[in-house]
């Protein structure tokens, strides 16, 4: 707020008979981004430093200095500011979207390499480093096992609980559980992958288990609520709100008792945009590694019993992969990473859909 | 839930301030129902109309329904107590039988007949790779997000923007595989080049190898904290009120006087809280840095050569071969991480909380 607009001190020096102030002529950009360009080429190449990423970074440079220079002398320091500030944001985003599709790039070329029937319909059972098979079978059931039960878990509690929040809840204990919520949205996946592992794998499940701890995808599902809960909660809260309490009060004077009203008239209005946050959590977890390698373990076998045993997951099958000194390994870690990436898009595309079309709007 | 309660009983008990969010009461004789209506005897009441209103029952479906949700409410509290709980006294154990000082030592052996582990290490490779990943991303991040919500054409912004959302939700094994297979050898590029000509400055010095460094690690960070940064900041630049913008416009802003003067000090509260969400990812960061950092121990500032590691990728490359003392060791270094992670963000919202009394951004 310093900048008063009614002050600047640098005026252009000559103030033109018209009252439009000079401005720098269309072609100057591209004359100082030409002349940038070739300046850098001569710097670098006549010094040998660098080859053309060096040429492009000092051209870009070069060319933010001499564009605030052109227009500091022709249309003053305020509008010289703004071209340079445009130019910084424009380039950012040029900047930001090199690397994000190299990586698209890299995924779908590299990941179509092993995209074949063999690679959704075997596990990695008995594939040794010289084998070219193998597939991701048992990982993308693991993924399917362990992100449902985490659903089953999640989403009652999670709507539930911001039930409570946005309807019952009052005072110091609503605030303290909406605030906790929001501090649970940024509990690292490691942190409760740890936490299942010394709540259910270390304690718990040797009770079932002839006293010694077990892996299982259960305990992946445990970990993996753990991180969806709050990012359920927080949607459908915000969702609940925008409720329009006109709703509710015409269910409270046709004489509706309160739970009924919530469970009738509040959920049923809301549903398509708690639907929306319940997809991006599911999205979210699908794409976890690091609870699952703690408290799952995973593994080589099909095993389609997410409470006993060591079960594997599609992220920790593209991280097992990845290290793996196979050269057939970083195939499937590839393909394994593009069918990943696949299927967390679809559910998030899915959900965005659904939450353009939802009324209620934000 | 079955049975169904008497509907005068209930209309009353329901229309207790029917939704905080909107702060309108229903009318006063909703707050008239406030009273305890357990007190009120079937025609014994004074209020007009009241009369006849049967007793509410003590156990009905209101006040089942009403527990439910006090139960799964409570259950956030007794999750976050429970973290703490269980892995303090699994990490306690370990460090009892640490024979070096856990906040100095620096090196990881917890498995050995003598347990030496220390933290410093890890705590200080996360500080650091987390804190020069925010320092490129939140930059660029926040260009993008300008040029998204102000300069792009509304289309072209809307739909970029979709595929910013899509892109943070690209898992982070992701971005850790195409760090180690792809994105090293640009950096090693880059490393060489900086060493060679900038090798006196000591974070470029050093003689190699170089490529699966502290730089690589962070810049595989920022490019994933990037999205996140990006869709929150844009959503609430987009939010800024459009006669702020048009008024500082009408009074002979240029475009980027009106972005510094009416939306960024109108979505800071959002900036900040979208800052500190990336932070808290970054911290929290473990495959794609296990799967790009150079793993070592030792404090150094050295940005270039192969090297640095955190507490989160430290527990996922050290968990396949640690026995009991072993596992406890990391998961008092996963408690660290926590109570580093939870500070971060307690700070955060106290701050969104503080600042949102005064600005209505959605943050």
């Amino acid at each position: 707020m310093s900048t008063t607009v009614a002050n600047h001190p640098t005026r252009p020096p000559a103030q033109p008979a018209t009252l439009r102030a000079r401005r720098l002529p269309k072609y100057a950009p591209p004359v100082i981004a030409a002349a940038a360009v070739a300046v850098a080429a001569a710097v670098v190449y006549g010094t040998s430093i660098g080859g053309p990423v060096l040429v492009v970074a000092v051209a870009a440079l070069l060319y933010l200095a001499g564009l605030f220079a052109a227009a500091n002398a022709v249309e003053g320091r305020r509008s010289a500011r703004n071209r340079t500030w445009s130019a910084l944001i424009h380039s950012a985003f040029v900047l930001a979207v090199l690397p994000l599709a190299s990586v698209v790039w890299t995924l779908v070329s590299k990941g179509v390499e092993r995209l074949d029937g063999n690679f959704f319909g075997t596990s990695m059972n008995n594939i040794g480093a010289r084998d070219a098979n193998g597939g991701a079978y048992h990982a993308i059931v693991g993924t399917l096992e362990q992100v449902g039960i985490a659903a089953l878990i999640t989403v009652p509690l999670g709507i539930l609980c911001a039930i409570y929040v946005v309807e019952y809840g009052r005072g110091r204990f609503a605030f303290a559980i909406r605030f906790f919520v929001d501090v649970m949205t940024g509990i690292p996946s490691i942190v409760s992958g740890l936490f299942v592992l010394a709540f259910w794998v270390l304690v718990v499940s040797p009770v079932f288990n002839d006293g010694r701890p077990g892996f299982s995808g259960f305990a992946a599902a445990l970990a993996l609520s753990v991180l969806m809960l709050p990012t359920v909660v927080r949607s459908t809260e915000e969702m609940l709100r925008l409720v329009p309490a006109p709703l509710r009060e015409g269910a409270y004077a046709l004489g509706v008792p309160k739970w009924k009203t919530i469970l009738r008239v509040v959920l049923p209005t809301a549903l398509p945009g708690i639907v929306t946050g319940v997809m991006l959590a599911i999205a979210r977890a699908a794409g976890e590694t690091a609870p699952v390698l703690l408290v799952a373990g995973g593994g080589a076998a099909i095993n389609l019993n997410p409470f006993e045993n060591n079960q594997s997951s599609l992220s920790l099958f593209v991280y097992q992969q990845a290290g793996d000194a196979s050269k057939y390994a970083p195939a499937r870690a590839w393909t394994a990473a593009l069918t990943l990436v696949t299927l967390v898009l679809i559910l998030t595309i899915a959900a965005k859909l659904l939450a353009r079309r939802n009324r209620l709007g934000r | 839930m079955g049975e169904t309660p008497p509907r005068s009983a209930n209309a009353g008990t329901g229309g207790i301030r029917v939704a905080p969010g909107h702060g309108q009461p229903a009318g006063a004789s909703a707050r008239v129902a406030e009273a305890p209506v357990s007190t009120r005897t079937p025609g014994g009441g004074d209020l007009g109309g009241g009369g006849g209103l049967p007793r509410a029952r003590a156990f009905g479906a209101e006040r089942a329904f009403r527990g439910l949700t006090l139960a799964a409410g409570t259950a956030v509290l007794v999750i976050i107590a429970a973290i703490a709980v269980f892995l303090i006294a699994k990490a306690v154990p370990a460090l009892r039988a640490n024979t070096a000082n856990f906040w100095t030592y620096e090196g990881w052996s917890p498995n050995d007949t003598a347990p030496e582990f220390g933290i410093g290490t890890l705590a200080f490779g996360t500080v650091l790779s987390s804190a020069l990943a925010l320092l490129i991303a939140v930059p660029v991040a926040l260009g993008i997000a300008l040029y998204l919500s102000h300069y792009a054409p509304r289309r072209l912004g809307t739909a970029l923007g979709f595929l910013i959302d899509l892109l943070a939700a690209v898992p982070s094994v992701v971005f850790g595989l195409w760090g180690r297979d792809i994105f090293v050898n640009p950096v090693r590029d880059f490393s060489v080049w900086l060493n060679t000509y900038f090798g006196w400055i000591p974070i470029f010095g050093g003689d190699g190898p170089f490529g699966k460094s502290i730089m690589l690690g962070s810049l595989v960070l920022a490019i994933m904290v990037l999205p996140i940064i990006t869709s929150l900041s844009r959503e609430v630049f987009l939010q800024t009120p459009t006669a702020n913008e048009e008024a500082a416009l009408a009074l002979g802003a240029t475009r980027w006087e009106m972005i510094r003067t009416a939306v960024l000090p109108y979505g800071r509260p959002g900036i900040i809280a979208a800052v500190m969400l990336g932070l808290g990812r970054a911290l929290g960061e473990t495959i794609a840095l296990a799967m790009t950092l150079g793993i070592t121990f030792g404090i150094s500032f050295n940005l270039i050569e192969n090297g640095g590691n955190t507490i989160a990728a430290n527990i996922a490359n050290a968990f396949g071969e640690a026995n009991d003392t072993g596992r406890g060791a990391l998961i008092a270094s996963g408690l660290v991480l926590f109570t580093i992670t939870l500070i971060v963000n307690i700070t955060a919202r106290a701050i969104i909380y503080r600042r949102r009394e005064f600005t209505e951004s959605a943050a």
